[in-house]
């Protein structure tokens, strides 16, 4: 066996995939083990070029609560193991695939970008694409696009070592043909023609209605324009939502602190104010000292029952609706918003104060 | 009148200073001292000129270049657009010496560098300008302008003799063509903001003369003058006009595959109000040539990102078919937004490349022009110059390396 050869790989799994058990053993620190475990030993017979020399296991919860402790403890293991000479050490990472397993998935890039940043190794890991470590870590590590589920195990294998060899040749990758993840980085190259036979080409598919790609998607920012006025305030039902993170103690739904994958609807019925002892912010985005403090700073009940007291609005919704707004994508927080919209419409609410962070 | 245009085409495949200038055996020969005198003779405010030459693969540097012009000779002193214009192919004129406005660029004849200026591919004729003490920048463009195009003038007219090498007829309004074809009209924003922003057309400042339409041939026989001191890696120089791409494309394919209607050529002024005017004006033009389809190519970047939007707005809303060329500025990482304005309706954009990409360009034999002036380049930095003779640049100081007119490959794309 040959550990710095170019067929080497270490390959990183959770301990569900690299056989050490389930959810009941998600606390665990990172482990080395020998040889190919499970996906490995598949990716060994569909990638014949690919030797899995190791195999280092961490326990989804402990990985995902604690991602830099846990890349530095991966960076650790492998020094351990194979030494600080680079050179005796494989070139190659492959980390999960992930599918759309968040914590595994926040595992798999932060162990990507950390051995290629501190022990200059190239590394691949594959997830589907709305898995929340994409948005987190596309940017710093090469992302194979992969099924949802373990359907795509195979594909998302294959895939891996082809654009690891590729990207260990020094040769680019290209989204648009090795299905990667595009980065959100552009990079420059020479096509194979002119830019101004490029135009015409691409006006004439314009003008005969043949599809094209644009060579830069414009950002395309969607204006609402604001809804009339509401005539008569004094009758109008009013309700509160927010992306500020304000939930319940405790925080039930278990909304996340940065890119949320969902939103909370909770009663305010026959309270007059939040407490720090009944709400608090769960936003990572911003110091929430002052919003836990007092939380009708964030999500102002306490002034909409003073509006409703004095009869200058006609009554507050029973129910407001939270999430985090903090790096949360555009198309998630577009389904919150019609999926909240919705159930205002629904039970007749006119108006909607909408606080952010 | 029907008008007509030739280009006969004398191909240069070589460039030497020596004791006469002609042209023999594709060997172009140039008295560089009899030019000097003669270039200085009537242009008091330049102290001193020095004319050199450099050829594709040399280990040379150009730096701080200000223009290039393709040398071309009418003997019949037609308009631009028609009668006889000689061409030494393959041959460029260029123009550097110290910075004017601290946008000029670089040009290197072998290496990585070369791979992005198309002015490596050609027999260069540098014409080292220095000014002399006390001259306004502004005139100091002017005199460096002035002498580039008296020099590739004089050059063409005196080696451009004989029998060409190719002679071609220039078809456009008495080319019969198939009315069922694709009507195509292209939109040529030049930029125009002010003293050494600005671009000459038929003689008059852009400022003033635009928008207007214009007949393709006037403008790929020289009737654009480049005064622009902007940032080297997109300003269109004076060849790029002469060699117009959007321009020779449309006229090759005009009666086979489309109809070329018109060019409608536009300024790109610098106030708001201005730059609303100017789009509505090359916006109406446009529509009266009643075009399917349009092409548009800019020149800068930043504020006229703005002027470009407007354009393909004003065009689409009027069924317009469009595909505007520009290039990006996403930052050295590639991270940043790339354009400085946005609309829904641009939506077939061709990228020639982000500018701000930084590039390693290793130590040259030879350097024409003032090596120090590059760390004020734009796309130059403190740390550019190395001991070694080594630079470190962005695209950006190229000259023509993301040119809008798509006269290059490069191209950009996210990955």
């Amino acid at each position: 066996m040959s550990v710095s050869g170019s067929r080497a790989v270490i390959h990183y799994l959770n301990q569900f995939f690299a056989g050490l058990g389930g959810e009941e053993q998600a606390g665990q620190r990172p482990r080395w083990l020998d040889g190919p475990r499970g996906p490995g030993q598949l990716l060994e017979r569909i990638a014949p070029d690919i030797e899995v020399i190791a195999t280092i296991a961490g326990g989804d919860n402990y990985m995902a609560e604690n991602l830099a402790e846990a890349a530095d403890a991966v960076v650790a293991l492998i020094e351990q193991h194979l030494g600080s000479d680079r050179a005796g050490r494989p070139a190659l990472l492959l980390a999960g695939p992930a599918f759309n397993a968040g914590r595994y998935g926040m595992a798999c890039a932060a162990v990507c970008r950390a051995v290629e940043e501190r022990l200059g190794m190239i590394a691949v890991t594959a997830m589907y694409p709305e898995n929340p470590a994409v948005e987190n870590f596309r940017r710093d590590v090469t992302i194979l696009r992969a099924g949802e589920n373990v359907l795509g195990m195979e594909d998302a294998l294959r895939g891996m070592a082809r654009i690891g060899k590729k990207r260990l040749a020094r040769e680019p990758v290209d989204p648009s043909v090795d299905g990667t993840i595009t980065r959100g980085v552009r990079q420059n190259y020479f096509a194979p023609a002119s830019g101004a036979l490029r135009a015409i080409d691409m006006l004439m598919c314009k003008l005969a209605g043949e599809a094209f790609v644009t060579e830069y998607a414009l950002p395309v920012f969607d204006r609402v324009p604001p809804a009339p006025a509401v005539a008569d305030m004094r009758h109008a039902t009013i309700a509160l939502v927010t992306s500020g993170g304000i939930v319940p103690r405790g925080n039930p739904d278990r909304i996340e602190s940065a890119s949320a994958s969902k939103c909370g609807a909770y009663s305010i019925k026959g309270l007059d104010r939040l407490t720090p002892e009944s709400h608090q912010s769960v936003h990572g985005g911003y110091d929430p000292t002052y919003a836990n403090a007092d939380p009708n700073r964030v999500l102002p009940l306490d002034a909409l029952r003073a509006l409703e007291k004095a009869g200058r609005i006609g009554h507050l919704h029973d129910t407001y609706y939270a999430t985090v707004g903090n790096a949360t994508s555009v198309r998630r927080a577009v389904r919150f918003g019609e999926e909240i919209a919705a159930e205002l419409v629904n039970v007749g609410v006119q108006a909607v104060v909408f606080t952010s962070t | 009148v029907q008008k007509t245009l030739t280009f006969e085409r004398y191909r240069v495949r070589g460039v030497k200073l020596g004791g006469r200038t002609e042209l023999a055996d594709g060997v172009l020969t140039l008295d560089g001292h009899g030019l000097e005198r003669e270039l200085m003779a009537n242009e008091p405010r330049i102290e001193r000129v020095v004319v050199q030459t450099a050829v594709p693969g040399e280990s040379t540097r150009i730096v701080c270049t200000k223009d290039v012009i393709e040398p071309r000779a009418k003997p019949g002193g037609a308009e631009p657009g028609q009668g006889v214009s000689r061409v030494l192919d393959g041959a460029a004129v260029v123009t550097c010496g110290p910075i004017v406005g601290f946008q000029e660029g670089v040009i290197d004849m072998s290496g990585r560098g070369a791979d992005y200026t198309p002015f490596s591919k050609l027999n260069l004729i540098v014409i080292e300008a220095t000014p002399a003490p006390g001259v306004a920048p502004h005139e100091h463009e002017e005199a460096v302008r002035r002498l580039g195009l008296e020099a590739a003038k004089t050059i063409a007219e005196r080696a451009a003799r004989g029998a060409p090498d190719s002679a071609d007829a220039i078809r456009w309004e008495d080319n019969p063509v198939d009315a069922r074809l694709p009507r195509i009209a292209y939109v040529d924003m030049l930029l125009s903001q002010g003293l050494l922003h600005d671009t000459y057309v038929a003689g008059r400042n852009a400022r003033d003369a635009l928008p207007a339409t214009f007949d393709p041939r006037a403008i790929v026989d020289g009737a654009f003058v480049s005064g622009n001191c902007v940032s080297a890696c997109d300003k269109t120089t004076t060849y790029h006009h002469q060699k117009n791409p959007i321009i020779t494309e449309l006229l090759g394919g005009h009666g086979s595959r489309w109809q070329l209607v018109g060019v409608v050529a536009t300024n790109i002024p610098t106030r708001l109000g201005e730059k609303q005017r100017s789009a509505e004006k090359a916006i109406e033009l446009t529509k009266s040539l009643r075009p399917d389809g349009v092409i548009v190519s800019k020149e800068g970047f930043g504020n006229p990102d703005a002027d470009l939007m407007m354009i393909v707005r004003g065009l689409e809303a009027a069924g317009i078919k469009t595909v505007a060329i520009t290039d990006e500025f996403a930052g050295p990482d590639g991270g940043s937004q790339s354009l400085a304005d946005t609309t829904p309706e641009a939506d077939a954009l061709i990228s020639v490349g982000n500018a701000n990409e930084r590039i390693e360009l290793g130590p040259m034999a030879k350097v024409i022009g003032p090596l120090p002036d590059v760390a004020r380049l734009a796309g130059g930095y403190a740390a550019s110059l190395h001991e070694d003779g080594r630079l470190s640049l962005e695209l950006q100081a190229i000259v023509g390396s993301t040119n809008q007119l798509g006269f290059g490959y490069l191209s950009c794309r996210e990955v």
